[in-house]
Formats: structure tokens, sequence, C-alpha cells
């Protein structure tokens, strides 16, 4: 079994072939779906339900150069992720392996992960009457039984290396520490939202916003609903305390108001 | 009862009962095949108009049930208490509302009891769906008086009276935490929710907005149900109810405004952006003129024109309510979402149904009886 994976994506070294793709359909047995050319080598267009992993293809003039950019896209595998968090019946595990795990045994539907994941990539079933939610799993699976994820072990050029995620930081910063001609010298994924198991290289002159990967605090995402939740237990007894002490206090008022009636009667 | 008994059937009920009926084969439609065969939502924009509507304003507009409950139980406000009984109703279809919305919406419908044994205590959502459960027994339980007055069951009606106190306090509490809740929920959107609305005292502010707008809705419900069942207008009640509405939105002003210049986003407001417009129209329309509008003691002796004041106070949470989870949030490049005639259709049935509701219950349940 393997523990805290990681990948690091040299987007320098991918020639496109889409195996990665190929891989990750045959081994998760997902669906084939219907697809229409968008005019580039992205295909399909958007991740879904029945695609977990998608080279998403960029091509953009800079500096009179042509760059012809391929990036591996699919679940972060986040350290702190905020899928996990925000669920409202924890069905997301980051687990010992560094992949993070959806349970579709406890899930709801609610779709918050959905909309909380700063990357975008859980998907939903959206034609199916019990829906549930689809994203990478990091090959979950085949990492227990020691395996790599299909993906890494497709790839021909090894543009996908897979190994622990100090491992693939060490050899990231040596990368870009001995080919800084080569390489932006941002290493994305290792503190972006307190850091994520899924690291990329970018071409020197290429912004990784311009490749689709959003531009994020180094803070996780968990903290800013933490940073309420956990005022949660001292509200409750703030609020309970205050109501009771405020109706004692009604109660003692409306008493002295007829004992002064009384008092009046009498004289 | 003064109410025109000779019409079995009005309008608005026709009106009421086509909605309903309407939503009925939407809802059965999307049991056989899937969500994305009556609304317009993707991958790209998870949640729509019901998450928005729905859930975000639906709680919010359920709040006059705690505030009311506060104002006349615990704080002795005597006077409103003609208020109450028809606010409790309000806010216990509100959930009902939410809840069935939710049956519609969710993808596994069927197992909403999970929150009950799978527990995730960092979820803000988990919370908010516990409070909501618990506040729907507590609301039950304040609204049964009324149903086993009906009945003459002095038994139970007993029990509940001796209990009532415990009941108020944790429907409070309850409601208090659910409330803010809400607005931690969109905290974890730091990266999407835009700088203007996205704050750490987000649930502060939740919480402030749903004490207005819980104010401005028992002013709203009690003025149409009044009409309707040809009562006198409760207007010193709503005007003394009315009086808390400067304080709740002027101390909302001050902290949004002290909020922003803290985080330094002052220039935010003033950039000429679609958002600032945004933020504009909610403070003007939603704080601003409310607020001098309801110092005024003329006002206040209105129900006509606390109403009006009402509806801005409404349609200015309501707008915080659609950007905070829907407008202002920063969805993937290229996608778009307009909601599907169906999601409105859904939505438009269960507030139709819920009207129904309160109008029956009101009718054949002491809700309204003065002696109360």
């Amino acid at each position: 079994m393997f523990k805290n994976s990681s990948f690091l994506i040299d987007i320098t070294k991918c020639i496109g072939c889409r195996s990665c793709q190929v891989a990750c359909k045959r081994w998760n047995q997902l669906e084939a779906e219907k697809t229409h050319n968008t005019g580039g080598h992205q295909n399909p267009p958007l991740l879904s339900a029945h695609t977990w992993t998608l080279i998403r293809f960029k091509e953009f003039e800079k500096k009179e150069k042509l760059h012809w950019c391929f990036t591996k896209v699919g679940c972060m595998h986040c350290e702190q992720p905020a899928c996990a968090s925000v669920c409202p019946v924890g069905a997301f595990t980051k687990t010992e392996t560094g992949a993070v795990v959806y349970n579709d045994k406890v899930c709801i539907g609610c779709r918050y992960c959905m909309i909380a994941c700063p990357f975008r990539i859980p998907t939903y079933e959206w034609k199916k009457a019990f829906p549930f939610v689809k994203k990478c799993t990091f090959c979950f699976d085949r990492q227990t039984e020691g395996t790599r994820p299909a993906c890494a072990s497709a790839c021909p050029t090894g543009a996908i290396a897979f190994g622990t995620r100090t491992e693939m930081a060490k050899k990231a910063h040596e990368l870009l520490k001995n080919n800084p001609e080569k390489y932006n010298p941002h290493l994305y994924g290792e503190k972006e939202v307190g850091g994520t198991a899924v690291m990329y290289l970018a071409p020197k002159g290429v912004e990784f916003k311009e490749l689709g990967l959003p531009e994020l605090a180094e803070r996780p995402l968990p903290t800013w609903t933490w940073n309420a939740l956990r005022f949660v237990p001292s509200q409750i007894v703030v609020v309970s305390a205050a109501m009771a002490f405020f109706y004692w206090l009604t109660k003692r008022k409306t008493k002295k108001k007829d004992v002064n009636k009384e008092v009046r009667h009498d004289a | 009862m003064t109410h025109n008994q000779d019409k079995v059937i009005g309008t608005g009920s026709i009106i009421l009962i086509i909605l309903m009926a309407l939503a009925v084969p939407v809802a059965g439609w999307r049991y056989f095949n899937g969500l994305g065969s009556i609304t317009n939502l993707s991958d790209a924009y998870p949640w729509g108009f019901w998450i928005s509507f729905d859930l975000f304003c639906g709680v919010a507009l359920a709040a006059g049930a705690f505030v009311v409950a506060a104002v006349v139980d615990i704080f002795g406000g005597k006077t409103m208490k003609p208020l109450l009984r028809p606010a409790i109703l309000t806010g216990f279809l509100g959930y009902i509302l939410v809840g069935t919305a939710l049956m519609v919406d969710l993808g596994q419908y069927h197992r909403i009891w999970y929150l009950t044994w799978s527990w995730n205590l960092h979820s803000p959502l988990f919370e908010v769906g516990w409070c909501v459960m618990m506040y729907l027994t507590v609301l039950a339980l304040e609204f049964a008086p009324v149903v086993l007055e009906k009945f003459k069951l002095e038994v139970p009606l007993k029990i509940l009276k001796r209990v009532s106190i415990v009941l108020i306090i944790a429907g409070i509490t309850l409601s208090t935490m659910h409330q803010s809740s809400l607005g931690t929920m969109l905290l974890i959107m730091q990266d999407k929710l835009h700088p203007l609305w996205h704050t750490q005292i987000l649930p502060i502010l939740f919480l402030n907005t749903a004490i207005a707008v819980g104010i401005a809705m028992v002013i709203f419900e009690s003025t149409i149900t009044m009409k309707v069942f040809g009562r006198p207008a409760e207007t010193a009640a709503q005007g003394k109810l009315a009086k808390g509405l400067p304080w709740v939105l002027g101390i909302y002003f001050i902290i949004r405004i002290a909020d922003i210049a803290f985080n330094g986003r002052i220039g935010l407001i003033f950039d000429g952006s679609r958002e600032s417009l945004w933020f504009w129209i909610e403070m003007i329309i939603g704080v601003i003129i409310p607020f001098f509008y309801f110092l005024s003691s003329k006002v206040r002796s209105s129900t006509p024109a606390m109403f009006k004041g009402a509806l801005m106070v409404m349609a200015g949470v309501m707008f915080n309510r659609f950007i905070v989870s829907w407008l202002g949030i920063r969805f993937p490049e290229g996608s778009s979402y307009v909601p599907h005639i169906m999601e409105i259709m859904i939505s438009a049935g269960v507030v139709s149904g819920g009207i129904m509701a309160f109008y029956l219950l009101s009718r054949f349940f002491p809700v309204l009886s003065e002696e109360h």
C-alpha cells in the first residue's frame, strides 16, 4: 500500500496523447459519452460523471512564441479538502494513501461538495433518478494493492510522476533549480489551499491561471467555516442562558407590578 | 368568523390549487428521470434557484417565529401577543416548505435522516440540518396547543404549558444557531464569493438580517391575513414590533460598513462594478430607506405604510440571499445558468401549498383568536 501519495504533473512533458484519459476510463469502467468537436485537442470538453480525468488543451501566443499546453485535470486530492469538511454526512475522507475518497453509501445528494471545491472537480449523475457524486479516486483501490494509479502507469512520457508528496515536492524543486530556463518557477499545488496531493509544473512564460488552474490563497478553505463553527457550543450556552435570564427578569418585573397593585388595593 | 362563508372557494384558492397541482407531475418526472430532466443545473451550477429561493430565502423569511417568541415570551412584549400564533404558524409552515423543496432538490432525498447517524461536526450543513430538524419539532410543539384547544384536549395542553418556556428558549437558541450557520455555509467559498460579501462575520450578518426580515415577514403576513379574514388590522401590535426594525437595520448597516472598512474593501463599493451596484441596491432598498421609514411614528401607526416598509426589507434581504448563494459567486468560465421553468414551477407549487395550509389552518383553528 502506498502512503501520502502524490502526482507531480510536468506540463512541459505532456504530449496530449490522452492515454491517461483512456486508462482512467478502462480501469474505472466508465461509460463512453457522446461528445462534440470544440476545435482543439480537448475531448470531451468537460469533466463529467463518466470522465474523471481530462487533458485540458490551451493554445496561445505570448511574446511571439506559440504555446501549446496540455494539462491533465482531475481531483487534486487536497491535504485539507473542502469537500470533506463541508459534507454533512462525512461522505468524503482524506485517506492514508493521500486519496480523497467518496462514500456513496451515505451521500444524501446535497451537492455542497461540488460548490465548495475550489477546483470544481466533483461531478453529478444528472440523468439518474438516484444520482451520486463522481470524481477521480486517485485509484485508491489500486494504491491499496500497491499498484500505481492507472493514469500514471499509462503515461508514455513520464509527465505524471508518482511518489510520496515529500519526494515529489523535492523532485519538483530540483527540476526548478536545475532548469530555470524551462519552467515557471512556481510549484502549483505545493501551498495552494493548504497544499494538494496533485502538483503541477508549467512551462516558462506560462501562468497557471492561463492553463485553467485557479489562483488560490494558501489558507485552507475549511479554516473559514471552522472559525465560525467552533463558536457554536458557546453560542448554545450564551443564548439559552441569556434568554433564561431575561425571562426571569421579565417575570420578576410583572410580579412586582402585581404586588404594587395589591398594595394599593389594600390602602 | 366574519369571513365570507357563502363562497366555497375563491379565485385565490383556485390559483393556489392549480400551482400545487402543476408541481406534482413535474416532481414526479424528476423522480424517474433525474434532476437533469427538470432543471438547468449542471456540474458548473450544482446549486440553483431552489437553494437560493427555497432554502436561503425560505429559512430567513421563517425567522419571524423566533423573533416574536423572544419579544413576547422572553421580553414580556404582551401587546404583540396577537402576532405570536400566526408567526409561529408561518415559521412552522416555512420550515416544512424548505423540507419539501429539499425532497425534490436532494439527489438522495430518502436518506435525509442519515444526518442523524452519519456525523460530520466540521460541516456547517450538518449543523443546519440538525437545527432545522429539532426546530421543526419545537415549532410543532409550540403550534400544537392551537390544535389541542380546538379539540379540548386538556391533559396534553397542560403538559405543553408546563414545558412551554423550555421550548421557547430552545427554539430561540436553535434559530440563532442555524440562521447564522447558513452564513457559515458560504464561508467555504472564499475563492468564489465576491469579496464584498465574503467575510468571516457572514454568520453574524446572516443572523442580523434574519431578525430584520423575520419582523418584516410578520408585518407582511399579519397584514394580509387580517385582510383576507376581514378582521381589524393589528396596527398597534405591528407598530410595536416595527419599532425594533430601525435598531436591527441600523446595527446591520454599522457592522456591514465597519467590516468592509476593516477588511480594506471600501474601494469595492465605489468601483462602479456590477457588484458595487448590487451592494447599493441592497443597502438602499433593504436597509437605509426602511431605517428612516420605520423611525417615523406616523408610519408605525399605519398598517398600509408598515406593509410597504416590510416589503422593502424583504426585497433587500432576499436580494442579499440571492447574491451570496448565486449571483455573487464566480462560476466556471463559459458556464451559464438560468432556472428552468420547471424549477420555478416546483417552488411555486411548494409556496402555494404553504399559503393554502396557512389559510385553512387559520380558518378552522384558533390561530387568530383574540382571546389568546
